[in-house]
């Protein structure tokens, strides 16, 4: 068994010997993407395990567990995990965390320690946790973020988001229900697959994937009506995540609407594009700016092949360009704004209202920090610049009732209906 | 025909139309969360009586309903759009309107580009509030109307919550307010927020309509709607029903009604909810549990035959007033427990001259009195001893379990834990807003429920299922409750779930354990609330302890207190006898202080005539010691009056505003000094005020940010107004680097609030609002990006002048920072010579608006201790590691603060927390870590808008009783 080592600082390290013994646990919050994620690190040769577990001891454990004034994304995350830890299918022994860091001033950086803090609380200090970071936070000898692991962490984020947008673009008209759900769990399967031989990552394949997969989806028999078009943007947990958004996507799916959920290729390009915004704002080194520009050119590339293939079935609407995307907000917002999901999160609504998902639905955490400014602090500017917006604010907590909740989705979405049949 | 059903979180709405909208039948009642029965019951009345048979269009509406139709197949409507249906068919010219439900307040503009708003999720403001609020004025909401008619003084109270609000309307009780004043006061208030949250920056004028139970029912709230919003509203007839006919109008599918009602009753068996395992499995586990319980007895006297030297104890609580008699060795010779009406006074003066008369062969030799009324009492009474509550407490709990290490006491308002470290209280927790959840909100939903309390408990004993319905907010447990008994929950079920409720936020919010390892052994439960058995019963399930309750566990305040005045009796008491009992007077007067900014609302009693009285409201001691309270050891008061000290400079580029709010408080020197060098005259918004902040507040789009950013709007108002064109707050992502932490950023909201500003508040032409985003970090780049920034707004102005200007501002903001840790070393060291205790008053910099610290500064320096504030310590200390990611500039100023005083045995660290601060979810814990690694006391004070500092004050002198011993 592999001895416990500790960090200067005293931090528990993820050893070489665990890598070869532990299962690693990695919490649940996109289920597309998530999936080729853990199916890279299983590729890159971690014993990975995707938890899907939910239901209420989830946000029992995490009120437990955490400051119950943390946000909502935090309690439910390592709630998760330790409701998985408890559950007694995990050899407490042979059993490691992951978890993201992202080192923004947003108090999400916090949760790792956060979720140590819990692990203590709950006896289980001896679990290692693996920060998962692009900061350079944290280091483990047992765990490196390569470059090769880098990028088809990215190839998973296109295909993800090629994949969650065309499933809902098809679904809600889809003659055959669950057809198109079929032919995304084909593709995951495919891709997975193919990862684990290594292939599926250069740009050339990942243009021969999804020009592959979106003639897939065109296939689908669709019986295209009117539906009303709602957008889902906010903070990222509770944006993608069922647990945290009191499965809404399936919540407006029963009220007959079409949904669009803007991918995280943007926010990866968000993230990429504050380190050149701070330099042009605050100045920094001249280097530093090329390097992140070779990034975030390398990110564009991906961007530009998905519009192409998604452009390509000429039944889909495709994402806009994240140049037009971030044009929306000069004069709304400013680029320096880049916590949490920071302008990005207002440029979402503009662009979900300019390509016709004028309804929205703003989720985000009950007292979450930059959304106090980008979501709700911009929704009445949104609809000076265009009056066309219908947006609603809606607040996840473990205490908000789903009751209130969908009550105050509902007005929103009787005002879009009646837009609807004035059409 | 066309039915429209309205079914409300607390009332059910029908309307009958026929074929022309004319209403045939209309009924409103309160549905006490039997919405399947009353929707039921009433389909069955109208198919009866009207419908009889025939074609009828049937659509339901309201938050209760929602669940209902779509399980039913029924067609639904919004409520809110239901209503815009129904006003645009009965009041086509109809502007705006207001309408106010039991838990939700909705807005609708209607002319001007049509808008709907609804309450957010943190919902005060609603009907249920104002039940609330009569129940604990303890009188009928239409008495409550009345007398608000002949109020004189209108008081602030916060209305956003019901919780902060209570912490508001308590101690005006207290202090003896009148309750018609209190009544408008609480009218005022919810029309103040239902305006300033909803309306958001839109002007609400025209025909502005009133519907909905509170406004139809209550007309000196739509007289305060009226006042706020310098209007004349019309209140329509059928208001009650608005939705239901909006719903009725909407509707287009035809319902065979006997359908409809056989899916309504059968709706709800079905569907399962999470519970826990009952409390009791049987009656023996019952009774054993109670014979366990039973063993924990106080000895009893016998007041008719006792004589000689006896003690009293008093515990005027939130919402009852409690009282033993003991002999000398400690039994109870008589006891009182009762409401105190909102006024303890003559509930006391009775008990007395009953002691006088019934037993005159006792004599009181001495007397102590705690609780919220403890002065009150005290002065009316010219009672021995006034002590704090937790210590009163302590001592009882001693008497019961000698070597007990953690005290919890729920009560009506208040929870009330602490830990005993070696023989002293060492970590205290009391209920904050937002962790509430005691003995009054049991009572509440008992009473919604149509049960007295007593009755209500006593049905969870038994519950099959009892329903977790989760801890935190009670305005929120409503909808919680309605959704578990749409589940088919029982009315046992939902009271052990209550009760569930009350224990997990007191475990798991209040004193944030996990286990009850880290509670101790030997707890000692009290407080009326334990009295209900399956409170208690979950408590020690939760904890897996058994505990000790007390059987006088209702009055172990007033028995606490008896047994510390037997310990420090001189032998005669100070207690006014029997003649000026019966001759007692009692005046109560309002006045505003008028002795500085703050201007308190003080309640002045005077009792005998003038020969005693007492001051309540007031937050320092002026009023009472007519004099002004010295700011020799008052670090807040230095640094405010230091930065109030950067006057403005004419210069030949005219004005420049900067809104005296949020980092301005750290950053004045440097941006004063900065552009006073380019030839700025520099002017600060006014000192905060209410009046301030209610100026701005309909511009704040986000209710749940913490109110020092919700006073910017104010701030930026006031240079609007004054006519300043060119005002200069800037977004900072980045803050001085201190070099204490990982990172130095400034938090979300302090970092990018001038957005909000921007975006929220409409400006006259030709003002500037600069907010770029600067980076003061990088001191060379400064300049130079200064340069670009400003030349977009000024001509002129060249790279070489803001170089010199920022130069001369770095170093005036390292002047500033020198004064401050000079100043604070000397207090530091003046304190010790005075052998004062000093407490670390540790926050952000903006606390130091007395608007934000509500004058706590005060309070701690006129209990005699020094204050001084982190910034002064933080700068002796080098980094370290902490158990988070220590990345904000302001943040790691409070890890070091606590980290430095975990050796001086004079220092003690208390931490301002505003309410919604996020952030302080993680620093709170660390500085908690830090100082209790290093055996020192955490105190933690959370503030609002509330003005009350009763819970503060209980607080702090708990934390100095604790230093005493």
């Amino acid at each position: 068994m592999a001895d416990l080592k500790f960090s200067k600082d005293g931090r528990l390290l993820f050893t070489k010997e665990m890598k070869k013994e532990y299962t690693i646990l990695c919490p649940m919050m996109a289920p597309i993407h998530f999936q080729l994620f853990v199916n890279v690190l299983k590729n890159c040769g971690y014993n990975v395990e995707l938890l899907t577990n939910d239901g209420p001891n989830v946000v029992q454990e995490g009120l437990k567990y955490v400051h119950n004034d943390t946000c909502y994304p935090a309690l439910l995350v390592i709630g998760q995990f330790i409701d998985a830890l408890h559950s007694g299918k995990y050899d407490l022994e042979r059993t490691a965390l992951m978890i993201t860091q992202t080192g923004g001033g947003c108090r999400a950086s916090n949760y790792i320690h956060l979720l140590r803090k819990a692990l203590k609380k709950a006896g289980l200090e001896k679990i290692p946790v693996v920060s998962l970071n692009m900061s350079g936070l944290e280091h483990n000898p047992g765990f490196h973020l390569t470059l090769s692991m880098l990028r088809k962490f990215i190839a998973a984020v296109v295909y993800g988001d090629a994949l969650m947008l065309l499933d809902n673009q098809t679904k809600a008209y889809e003659e055959i229900p669950g057809e198109s759900r079929r032919t995304v769990e084909k593709w995951v399967d495919a891709l997975s697959e193919q990862f684990n031989r290594g292939q599926g990552l250069s740009l050339k394949q990942l243009k021969e994937n999804l020009n592959l997969i979106v003639k897939d989806f065109a296939q689908i028999k669709i019986n295209k009506r009117p539906k009303i078009k709602v957008g889902i943007v906010g903070e990222i947990y509770v944006k993608y995540s069922a647990l945290g958004n009191n499965n809404l996507e399936d919540f407006l799916a029963e009220q007959g609407c079409e949904v669009n959920v803007p991918g995280i290729l943007n926010f990866a390009l968000f993230k990429v594009d504050n380190r050149l915004e701070d330099i042009k704002l605050y100045g920094g080194s001249k280097a530093k700016f090329v390097v992140v520009k070779a990034l975030m050119d390398y990110l564009l590339k991906m961007q530009n092949i998905l519009i192409r293939a998604v452009e390509s079935g000429q039944k889909f609407l495709a994402p806009v360009p994240y140049a037009h995307t971030k044009s929306l907000v000069k004069g709304v917002i400013g680029y320096g704004n880049k916590m949490g999901e920071g302008w990005l999160l207002t440029a979402e609504m503009l662009e979900l209202v300019e390509q016709g998902y004028e309804n929205i639905v703003c989720a985000q955490p009950f007292g979450c920090l930059p959304n106090h400014i980008c979501g709700k602090g911009m929704i009445h500017r949104i609809k000076a610049v265009d009056e066309r917006a219908n947006i609603v604010p809606i607040d996840y907590d473990p205490s908000a009732t789903r009751v209130n909740q969908e009550n105050r989705i509902k007005l929103m979405l009787a005002v879009a209906r009646e837009k609807l049949n004035k059409k | 025909m066309k039915i429209g059903l309205d079914v409300g979180s607390t009332t059910i709405k029908c309307v009958v139309l026929d074929d022309n909208n004319q209403i045939l039948y209309q009924s409103y009642e309160r549905h006490y969360s039997q919405i399947t029965e009353k929707m039921a019951e009433l389909l069955t009345k109208i198919q009866k009586e009207i419908v009889k048979g025939k074609q009828t269009l049937l659509t339901v509406s309201g938050s209760a309903g929602m669940g209902i139709s779509q399980t039913c197949k029924l067609p639904f409507i919004q409520e809110v759009y239901a209503t815009r249906v129904a006003v645009g068919k009965l009041i086509p010219d109809a502007d705006v309107i207001i309408e106010l439900g039991g838990e939700d307040a909705k807005i609708l503009f209607l002319s001007g580009g049509t808008e709907v708003r609804m309450n957010g999720t943190c919902a005060g403001g609603t009907g249920a509030f104002i039940d609330q609020m009569a129940t604990l004025l303890n009188i009928p909401l239409d008495e409550m109307n009345r007398l608000a008619k002949q109020y004189e003084k209108i008081y602030t109270i916060a209305s956003r919550c019901g919780v902060f609000a209570k912490s508001d309307v308590q101690p005006l009780l207290n202090q003896g307010a009148r309750k018609s004043d209190i009544s408008a006061s609480i009218f005022a208030a919810v029309a103040n927020q239902t305006i300033a949250g909803l309306a958001q920056g839109r002007k609400i004028d025209g025909k502005v309509i009133y519907l909905g139970g509170p406004l139809t029912f209550l007309s000196q709230l739509r007289e305060s709607f009226d006042h706020a919003l310098q209007t004349k509203g019309i209140c329509p007839e059928n208001s009650l029903y608005y939705v239901a006919i909006g719903a009725a109008l909407s509707s287009g599918i035809e319902t065979d009604l006997d359908t409809a009602l056989e899916s309504i009753k059968a709706y709800g068996t079905t569907a399962n909810f999470l519970s826990i395992p009952p409390l009791f499995e049987n009656q023996e586990e019952y009774d054993e549990f109670k014979r366990r319980h039973a063993e924990c007895r106080v000895p009893r006297g016998n007041a008719e035959t006792y004589e000689g030297d006896a003690y009293l104890g008093i515990d005027a609580g939130s919402t009852t007033v409690k009282a033993v008699l003991l002999g000398k060795d400690g039994e109870v010779l008589d006891s009182i427990y009762k409401g105190n009406s909102g006024n303890p006074v003559p509930i006391i003066r009775e008990y007395l001259l009953s002691l006088y008369n019934k037993y005159p062969k006792i004599q009181i030799a001495a007397g102590a009195v705690t609780g919220y009324g403890e002065e009150l009492l005290k002065n009316a009474f010219n009672i021995d001893f006034g002590i704090v509550e937790t210590v009163a407490h302590f001592t009882a709990a001693k008497c019961f379990l000698p070597n007990v290490d953690f005290v919890i006491d729920i009560g009506g308002q208040d929870m009330k834990c602490f830990k005993i470290h070696n023989g002293a209280i060492d970590n205290i927790f009391l209920n904050e807003a937002c962790s509430s959840g005691c003995g009054s909100f049991l009572q509440t939903f008992a009473n919604t429920l149509g049960y007295d309390i007593e009755d209500f408990a006593k049905l969870g004993l038994f519950a099959k299922h009892p329903v977790d319905l989760g801890s935190r907010c009670t305005v929120f447990m409503n909808s919680q409750v309605k959704q578990a008994q749409k589940d088919g929950a029982t009315t046992e079920d939902i009271s052990a779930g209550l009760s569930v409720s009350v224990v997990k936020n007191a475990i798991y919010k209040v004193i944030r354990a996990a286990s009850a390892e880290e509670l101790g052994r030997n707890i000692v439960v009290q407080g009326g609330t334990f009295l209900n058995d399956a409170v208690l019963r979950i408590f020690e399930n939760e904890l897996g302890v058994h505990v000790s309750r007390p059987d006088i566990s209702g009055l172990m305040g007033a028995y606490g207190a008896g047994i510390y005045a037997k310990n420090r009796s001189t032998g005669e008491s100070t207690i006014i006898k029997k003649d000026e009992l019966e001759n007692f007077q009692h005046e109560v007067k309002v006045t505003s202080c008028g002795r500085c900014s703050n201007n308190c609302r003080l309640t002045i009693n005077v009792f005998g005539g003038g020969a005693r009285r007492f001051i309540g409201g007031n937050r320092c001691e002026k009023p009472v010691t007519k004099r002004s309270s010295s700011d020799e050891l008052n670090m807040y008061a230095f640094k405010l009056q230091t930065l109030r000290s950067y006057q403005p400079v004419k210069g030949k580029r005219g004005q420049i505003g900067l809104p005296m709010g949020l980092n301005m408080y750290e950053l004045l020197p440097f941006w004063h000094t900065f552009f006073t060098q380019l030839g700025f005259e520099v002017v600060l918004s006014p000192l905060s005020s209410r009046e301030l902040y209610i100026e701005g507040q309909h511009t704040i789009p986000s209710d749940t940010v913490c109110f020092p950013a919700k006073l910017m709007h104010g701030h930026v108002q006031a240079l609007i107004d004054q006519g300043i064109e060119n005002i200069f707050y800037p977004c900072m992502s980045y803050n001085f680097d201190e070099g204490l932490g990982d990172n130095h950023y400034n938090c979300p909201v302090v970092a990018y609030y001038p957005e909000v500003i921007s975006a929220n508040m409409s400006a006259p032409d030709g003002l500037h609002f600069i907010h770029d985003y600067v980076g003061i970090h990088r001191k060379h780049d400064f300049p130079i990006k200064m340069h670009g920034v400003l030349a977009k707004y000024f001509d002129g102005i060249s790279l070489s002048e803001i170089k010199k200007a920022a130069k001369a501002a770095y170093n005036e903001y390292d002047n500033y920072l020198a004064r401050i840790h000079e100043k604070g070393d000397r207090m530091i060291a003046q304190a010790q010579k005075e052998h004062r205790q000093i407490i670390v008053l540790s926050g952000r910099p903006y606390h130091l608006d007395p608007e934000i610290n509500h004058g706590i500064d005060k309070l701690i320096i006129s209990l005699g201790a020094a204050v001084i504030s982190e910034d002064v310590l933080s700068c002796k200390v080098h980094r370290f590691p902490t158990a988070v990611l220590n990345q904000w500039t302001y943040h790691s100023r409070l890890y070091a603060a606590a980290k430095y005083i975990g050796d001086k045995p004079d220092m003690n660290l208390v931490q301002l927390v505003s309410f919604g601060c996020g952030v302080d979810a993680i620093t709170t814990d660390e500085v908690r870590r830090i100082l209790e690694e290093n055996g020192k006391i955490y105190t933690q004070i959370k503030i609002d808008e509330i003005t009350n500092l009763g819970t503060v004050k209980i607080r702090l002198r708990s934390l100095f009783a604790a230093l005493e011993s």
